[in-house]
């Protein structure tokens, strides 16, 4: 038994709901619960889709247990069978199905439809959402392809030479409720076409199980998302030779590696680097020197496989910053992240529990938070800018503008998300150069608002604690005095610099000496 | 009872199950948990139901039931021990722990009424453990509530005080309006259940006058009833006619004349009347759909065509107690078209033919219809927001006319949609 108060990812046969979802075409008969409709509003809220799933629910009841809920599975099988006419269905059950074992699969397999049927045996006691629906996927492409496994010979990926036309690759894993995967999808697919390669088919994103049967019209598959995809890709490379790619196009350097990857692959020449390089603002952005302020930032990283790990590298060589934390809840992804930690000497955090998130960021101290929107809370409490780069989705992940994750316009996206919570360098710079100006001493207020209250009132509510500090430390009048000189948005922290500094030193009381002690110790 | 027409409908239907009523039990009672042992698929719907995650640290959680906890039951059963104990180690404050019930546990039989009898006698004088059933195979949403209060009712000490006791969740501030007009019309004993503090159950006895807030309580009235408690059988405070019903029924109850009610509450009528006038003026005529799923469904399509005009094309509700519901039935106009049950499917056939202006729906239909170009007002937004009360009637109105409004500034002049 694991006690969840929040979790990072649903059942399994959720992420059954986002391939089915993401396709058309395809309708999924899923033996539930009444309650198990919730999932519909993942969709039709969060991600804010004007269509319904193609999800007919069995919707069984207590009084249907003791009667004959085999029966029921077969009418919904059927009037959903009717009502929606799906090319392919997929059947499954819940976990309240799954204890009671009316193998939905098999029924609708009994039934005598001439459509594909793909059974899923989703195990919702010991698997996730993600696996779910890499599972689904696969299920999904064997059923449709496994009549062509023998017959076919393994896929030359330089055939498109001799076929005489551009070459062709597949783009796979991008779903609904995967982040800002409809963007990622027209991102990468115009990178590719500037480079003379046609995208075949985006699956599940979009496709029909027609669209799945021509897969093996390319040469090439390209894995965008491994959560999703990896098992799909695999398949197809060993029963078909398909090559797929590894790199996941998320910063510059990934970009540009994902093209090389891609162009070794079909055996098309290299572009020039430089010149990738300024299809995107972030090199140039990184490097002005505005962004002199973001130089070894400390910053702490979580969120599903794919994304951490593409964040880590962009947060450490594209924008200077240093990796304090890194983390997922994909398990399914640990190996990896726990590599990529490793280079960058952290420890990797491999759980699904925020809470123990939230404790590994407070110890971290991190001055930017890179999670998913359970971290963007930790991290609001903990009083840290914090940008959301992972799923679980929130409606605020479902922008109306254009913001993809993936190739160049993600990159800017990218540099503007994680840069804005911060405050701007150009900013920083002019606070500190007029930071003895009035306006940021007591009384004024700045367009900053008050984030850390003005002087008297932090030092009043300590007067009520006989003006010790909470470790017994006094303030002396001095001390006092010094403090209210510093600019209301950093004495926060330098009044607990300070006081930790006395701690460590043994010094009772705080003068306007101690505080610069402390700053001297501190920098 | 008027000339309505009852039908029944069987299918698959689109509600949420009872577990989604914790997301308001535990904002009415801070001081208790609510434990779901159930499947990931539980712990994942109260999640999207109460949006991404509002809560910094929940006052509810779930035990997922893993692998090993359905091989052997006794392991479940030493499993819930292991993780109440590491629950209440992290949260001191709690007072009662509601054990909930959910689809899988009840399948695998996991007798969580023993666990709690167990767990009350080892944490004896900290913390009380109740267990109730959400589960989706036996409730719908708002039947939720209904569980976990009748689970504490056992807990509820005996008294013959006479006293008004107002049963079902009400907000805040309603529940002070009402006890502020209870004590103008000479009524001083009144009590809430569920209370604000889990610990202070009110004490109840044969001199017990219970009036429902909620419709949706039928377990808690029959538990109630056999403590001897007095049902005031009235309909709900919704809109000024509902509510004007409730207070002179209860005054009824207390001996109180019917000219002192009207005495105490006209001038919040005029001014309710007042604030219904410009909402009415958009409803007047509209045509309204409204598909199970809160219960509230039969009182609010009453109070939005006799307060506000409204036409009612088919009130669905997930399942009617003819008993309890009896007074509101009698204020529909004649051949309304009631339909319990659902086919979610057919339904929606019925919406589309029968093109409403409005439709009352659970979240996930919500979209798909506005696609259509249907406008909708989801079911859930009633039992989160405070709308009972004369008091609340402009504000309960305002909550279907502002689609409408949205519709008609937005089609008119700003935006081509499709
Ligand atoms: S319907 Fe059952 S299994 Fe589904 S969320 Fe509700 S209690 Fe859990
Ligand atoms: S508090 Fe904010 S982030 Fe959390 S659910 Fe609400 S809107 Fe979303």
């Amino acid at each position: 038994m694991e006690l969840t108060l929040w979790t990072y990812e649903g059942p399994p046969h959720v992420g059954a709901m986002r391939i089915a979802s993401s396709m058309k075409d395809v309708h999924y008969v899923l033996h539930a619960p009444q309650g198990d409709t919730y999932a519909d509003l993942l969709f039709t809220m969060i991600e804010r889709r004007g269509q319904r799933p193609p999800v007919t629910y069995t919707t069984f009841q207590a009084r249907d247990l003791g009667g004959d809920t085999a029966e029921l599975v077969k009418k919904n099988i059927k009037e959903a069978v009717e009502r929606f006419k799906p090319k392919t269905l997929l059947v499954g059950e819940s976990c309240t199905a799954e204890l009671i074992q009316d193998q939905p699969g098999a029924l609708a397999k009994g039934m005598g439809y001439d459509m594909p049927i793909v059974n899923l045996e989703l195990p919702a006691y010991s698997k996730k959402e993600n696996w779910g629906a890499s599972e689904t996927f696969y299920q999904l492409i064997r059923t449709l392809l496994k009549d062509k496994v023998s017959s076919s010979e393994k896929i030359n990926p330089l055939r498109w030479k001799e076929l005489g036309r551009r070459p062709k690759v597949n783009i796979l894993g991008p779903s609904l409720l995967g982040f800002r995967c409809r963007d990622d999808v027209i991102e990468i697919q115009r990178i590719l076409s500037e480079q003379g390669i046609d995208t075949n088919v985006v699956a599940p994103l979009g496709a029909s199980p027609n669209d799945i049967k021509r897969l093996i019209d390319a040469e090439v598959n390209i894995c965008l998302y491994q959560e999703i995809a990896e098992t799909s890709c695999e398949w197809l490379k060993r029963n078909f030779g398909m090559e797929y790619t590894n790199t996941i196009p998320i910063g510059i350097k990934n970009t540009i590696e994902f093209i090389n990857e891609v162009h070794k692959k079909l055996d098309l020449p290299l572009t020039n680097k430089k010149e990738l390089e300024n299809k995107s603002k972030l090199p140039w952005y990184s490097k002005s020197v505005d962004s002199n302020y973001l130089t070894g930032k400390r910053v702490f990283i979580f969120g599903d496989g794919t994304h951490a790990i593409a964040a880590a590298k962009i947060a450490k060589e594209e924008l200077g910053f240093e990796v304090v934390g890194l983390g997922t809840y994909s398990r399914e992804m640990a190996r990896q992240v726990r590599a990529t930690a490793k280079d960058l000497n952290v420890e990797a955090l491999i759980t699904n529990n925020y809470l123990e998130v939230e404790d590994a960021m407070k110890k971290a101290a991190p001055e930017l938070v890179l999670g998913t929107q359970m971290e963007r809370h930790s991290a609001k409490r903990l009083g840290i800018p914090c940008s959301v780069i992972s799923t679980p989705m929130h409606v605020q992940d479902v922008p109306a503008r254009y913001s993809p994750q993936m190739g160049w316009e993600g990159a800017n996206v990218i540099f503007d998300d994680w840069v804005h919570p911060l405050m701007m360098g150009l900013e920083e710079h002019l606070i500190d150069m007029f930071k003895h100006d009035f306006e940021f001493i007591d009384g004024h207020q700045s367009h900053l608002g008050h984030t850390a209250t003005n002087t008297k009132d932090f030092l009043n509510s300590d007067e009520k604690k006989e003006k010790n500090s909470k470790e017994g430390i006094i303030w002396t009048e001095s001390g006092r005095a010094e403090l209210t000189k510093v600019p209301f948005f950093v004495r926060g922290k330098v009044k607990t610099n300070t006081e930790k500094y006395a701690i460590l030193r043994g010094i009772p009381e705080i003068s306007d000496e101690t505080l610069y002690d402390a700053k001297a110790y501190f920098s | 009872m008027s000339k309505v027409e009852f039908n029944k409908e069987t299918g698959p239907r689109e509600v949420f199950c009872g577990l989604t009523s914790i997301v308001w039990l535990h904002r009415r009672m801070p001081d208790a948990f609510f434990l779901v042992v159930g499947s990931r698929t539980c712990a994942h719907l109260i999640q999207s139901a109460a949006g991404v995650m509002i809560f910094a640290e929940p006052r509810f959680g779930t035990a997922i039931l893993e692998e090993k906890d359905l091989a052997g039951l006794a392991d479940a059963h030493e499993e819930l021990d292991r993780v109440v104990n590491d629950l209440i180690a992290r949260r001191p404050e709690i007072k009662t722990l509601f054990l909930v019930g959910s689809c899988p546990s009840e399948v695998i039989k996991l007798d969580l009424a023993t666990v709690a009898e167990k767990l009350n006698k080892r944490f004896l004088g900290q913390v009380r453990f109740v267990n109730y059933s959400g589960s989706g195979i036996e409730t719908t949403f708002t039947q939720g509530e209904d569980g976990a209060l009748k689970a504490l009712i056992p807990l509820m000490e005996s008294s013959n005080e006479e006293k008004l006791l107002l049963v079902g969740t009400l907000a805040n501030n309603v529940e002070d309006r009402f006890k502020k007009i209870f004590r103008n019309l000479g009524i001083s004993n009144i009590e809430s259940f569920p209370p604000r503090q889990s610990t202070e159950l009110p004490k109840i006895g044969k001199n017990t006058k219970v009036l429902l807030t909620q419709p949706y309580l039928s377990d808690t009235v029959r538990d109630l009833k056999h403590r001897g408690c007095e049902i005031i059988s009235a309909p709900f405070p919704l809109g000024i006619e509902g509510s004007t019903e409730w207070f002179l029924a209860a005054a009824k109850a207390f001996k109180i004349s019917e000219l002192k009610v009207h005495e105490i509450i006209s001038p919040l009528i005029n001014r309710a009347k007042l604030a219904l006038k410009s909402h009415k003026e958009i409803l007047k005529g509209k045509r309204l759909f409204l598909l199970p799923e809160s219960q509230l469904e039969i009182s609010l399509a009453r109070f939005l065509h006799n307060e506000c005009e409204m036409d009612l094309i088919e009130v669905g509700t997930p399942y009617l107690n003819k008993d309890l519901m009896k007074e509101e039935i009698n204020l529909l106009p004649d051949n309304t078209k009631i339909v319990e049950g659902q086919h979610v499917e057919k339904q929606l056939d019925r919406v589309r033919e029968s093109n409403p202006d409005l439709v009352v729906c659970g979240m996930g239909l919500a979209n798909p219809l506005e696609a259509e170009g249907i406008s909708t007002k989801w079911s859930i937004e009633m039992v989160f927001s405070p709308i009972h009360g004369i008091d609340q009637a402009a504000d309960l109105a305002g909550l279907f006319s502002k689609p409408l409004r949205r519709n008609q500034i937005l089609t008119s002049k700003t935006l081509v949609t499709h």
